[in-house]
């Protein structure tokens, strides 16, 4: 039973760094319906600002978390303008492959900056760790910062695009980009807006990550941002609370089959989870059903 | 009929470019003007082809967007491997390779069927991802399985080569990640440029012929074709299905190309697939020659570019990016309109979709 509710929270814990990355594929692909190959890279960019502001330059933990945030953040805007802008109206397809020309070209700059061989990364988040149960399930400080970051970022996104004009901007480009360009608002700021808060959200997720799973590379972000993006899709690709739910069940169910089914089927074992899911709701588990007219 | 005669040079052009390739390949291999990597690029080059041909059937032809086709591409390669090994030199090398062509094409092409069903009843980026994952679980499996054979029959086993239960003399086929291994390695050049002309036959036939046409016509507009009594799902899982068994025969030569055959994320991984789609893209979508002739070039050119060791694929990612902006950019087809019509007016030419 202990052992059990241990893997169930790190599980949650896992969940909760999908969540927030699968964030930024939901939101980008909600408001500029493209898919965002180059999300998975921002995370490992991230992860390696933190790195070096920590080991090379010795600033504090919340700095580097900050320095992570801006780093993603500005990263972001700068892909979207300069790769992505051009291709508005372009077919979705060429879209896609510019976005994997991202993709490759931040792994292959991180590869030539920081070297082939992978960096131990120090964890950044000093939380003390609770046990509970009679120390039979200990709960570490990174999985309580994730959980709570994933909580925190989530009620801050729906009551951001709830309650502020910028955020009703952001559905109203989402529902129809072409009419709310007529009502007055600016779609390209919009959807930089969306790429500047997704690819902050990566840069604390890229942290997170790495703080947990403590190897960092060029390929770090590849795989989880594609176990994100599919947490996405899972819970219904443009919904933030569908996102949330479909990165914990992501990882709630990664991690219990790896620990009691085999750990070598555990990433087949999601995937068929999100076909399974996909067909009995083609749009995920909170997306829209949307009817097509003649 | 004008159009007709049109189409048919178009696809003697292919044929013809495919056998002066064959030609000049050969006649450079035989008189030793070739270098070794160029020597060892001659059969996946054909292999890549096929696998841009055959995507260019699901994503030009059909209109879906799938990244699965490494996939079948690697269910190609297992079952003829298998295959390969539990035949053993047993029958003769030609002989061998045509039934494993057979059976990896029937293979992919089951497994294309099994995954077409559910999976086309989804749209556009919802079958990206899901065609993704069936790679990814693919992939996975492989890597977990363990294959022996002995007097008794086959053993599979999820664990280990332990508890397969081999008797004394039995053969373990598949060792989990380690793959297979003591493979033929009987491909040739000669053997991959018939299959690509195969599959070029193949595809060029069924995009001109009347299932070639409803495909199209479903892609362009599928409530109006389903209106006029066409059936969707029979004629997008038609496409599906030769797509991917056509992915499998690739996965057949690429078996066969090799002495010891694994599942990485390097070649049977969603990179693979996205490779397969780049050369689609960038050759043209719904071109047949144009992504046979992107696959040879973004074959040969990482490989010429060696000499850069860490910035090659830095400069291919830029290069990418690059080509899709002056590609498909809005304003970058408008401004070339413009200059088109400035310099050379009343010349612009417009490639029919479907056109190989």
């Amino acid at each position: 039973m202990s052992s059990f509710l241990s893997y169930l929270i790190s599980g949650i814990s896992l969940g909760s760094v999908y969540a927030i990355i699968a964030l930024g594929y939901t939101m980008v692909y909600g408001i500029a319906k493209m898919l965002n190959f180059a999300h998975g890279d921002v995370i490992m960019v991230g992860g390696y600002i933190a790195f070096i502001c920590f080991t090379e330059l010795g600033v504090p933990p919340v700095i580097c978390i900050l320095a992570a945030m801006i780093g993603c953040l500005v990263l972001g805007v700068v892909i979207e303008r300069i790769a992505y802008k051009p291709l508005r109206g372009a077919s979705s397809l060429s879209v896609l492959i510019t976005a994997i020309g991202v993709s490759y070209f931040l792994q292959n700059s991180a590869l030539i900056i920081f070297g082939a061989d992978s960096k131990t990364f120090t964890s950044l988040i000093s939380i003390p760790s609770i046990s509970l149960m009679g120390g039979d399930v200990i709960i570490s400080g990174v999985t309580i910062a994730s959980i709570i970051a994933c909580i925190v970022i989530v009620a801050a996104l729906m009551a951001f695009i709830n309650k502020t004009k910028a955020g009703q901007a952001m559905l109203a480009v989402s529902e129809d980009t072409g009419a709310a360009t007529l009502m007055g608002i600016d779609v390209n700021r919009t959807i930089a807006l969306t790429f500047a808060i997704g690819s902050a959200l990566a840069g604390i997720a890229g942290v997170l990550l790495c703080s947990a799973y403590p190897t960092l590379s060029s390929q770090t972000g590849a795989m989880p941002g594609i176990k994100a993006f599919t947490a996405a899709v899972f819970g219904g690709i443009g919904s933030i609370p569908g996102a949330m739910i479909g990165g914990m069940v992501m990882g709630i169910v990664e991690n219990l089959s790896k620990a009691y089914i085999s750990s070598q089927l555990s990433d087949a074992i999601v995937f068929a989870l999100l076909i399974v899911i996909l067909l009995v709701r083609p749009t995920g588990l909170m997306g829209k059903n949307i009817q097509e007219k003649v | 009929m004008k159009t007709g005669s049109k189409t048919l040079r178009s696809n003697i052009i292919t044929y013809g470019l495919v056998v002066v390739f064959y030609i000049v390949m050969q006649g450079l291999y035989m008189t030793d003007n070739l270098s070794s990597l160029m020597e060892g690029l001659m059969v996946p080059l054909c292999y890549y082809m096929i696998l841009a041909v055959s995507l260019n059937l699901v994503v030009g032809i059909s209109g879906e967007l799938s990244l699965g086709h490494a996939g079948f591409m690697c269910v190609g390669a297992f079952s003829s491997a298998v295959f390969a090994r539990l035949v053993d030199e047993k029958i003769p090398g030609m002989a061998e390779i045509i039934i494993a062509i057979l059976i990896g094409a029937a293979f992919a092409a089951i497994f294309g069927f099994l995954i077409g069903i559910p999976v086309l009843r989804l749209k556009g980026d919802y079958l990206a991802i899901v065609t993704l994952a069936f790679g990814e679980i693919i992939k996975n499996l492989i890597n977990a399985v363990y294959l022996g054979v002995d007097a008794n029959g086959l053993h599979v086993s999820l664990k280990d080569t332990k508890s397969l239960n081999l008797l004394e003399d039995g053969d373990i086929i598949i060792k989990g990640a380690q793959g297979i291994g003591k493979l033929p390695r009987n491909a040739t050049f000669t053997i991959g440029i018939i299959l690509l002309l195969i599959t070029l036959f193949i595809v060029i036939n069924l995009v001109n012929s009347r299932q070639g046409r409803a495909i199209m016509s479903i892609r362009d507009n599928r409530i109006a074709a389903e209106s006029i009594g066409l059936s969707v799902s029979k004629y997008k899982l038609t496409a599906f299905v030769i797509s991917a068994a056509l992915a499998g025969v690739a996965g057949v030569l690429y078996s066969h190309n090799l002495a010891n055959l694994q599942a990485t994320s390097k070649n049977f991984g969603y990179n693979q697939s996205i490779m397969i789609l780049v050369f689609v893209v960038l050759g043209g979508i719904g071109n047949i020659r144009g992504s046979m002739i992107a696959a040879v070039i973004l074959t040969i050119l990482p490989e010429k570019l060696r000499f850069l060791n860490d910035y090659r694929m830095l400069i291919y990612a830029i290069v990418l990016i690059a080509m899709m902006i002056l590609n498909s950019a809005p304003k970058v087809v408008a401004w070339r309109k413009v200059m088109a019509e400035k310099y050379f007016p009343h010349k612009g030419k417009i490639n029919e979709p479907g056109e190989a």
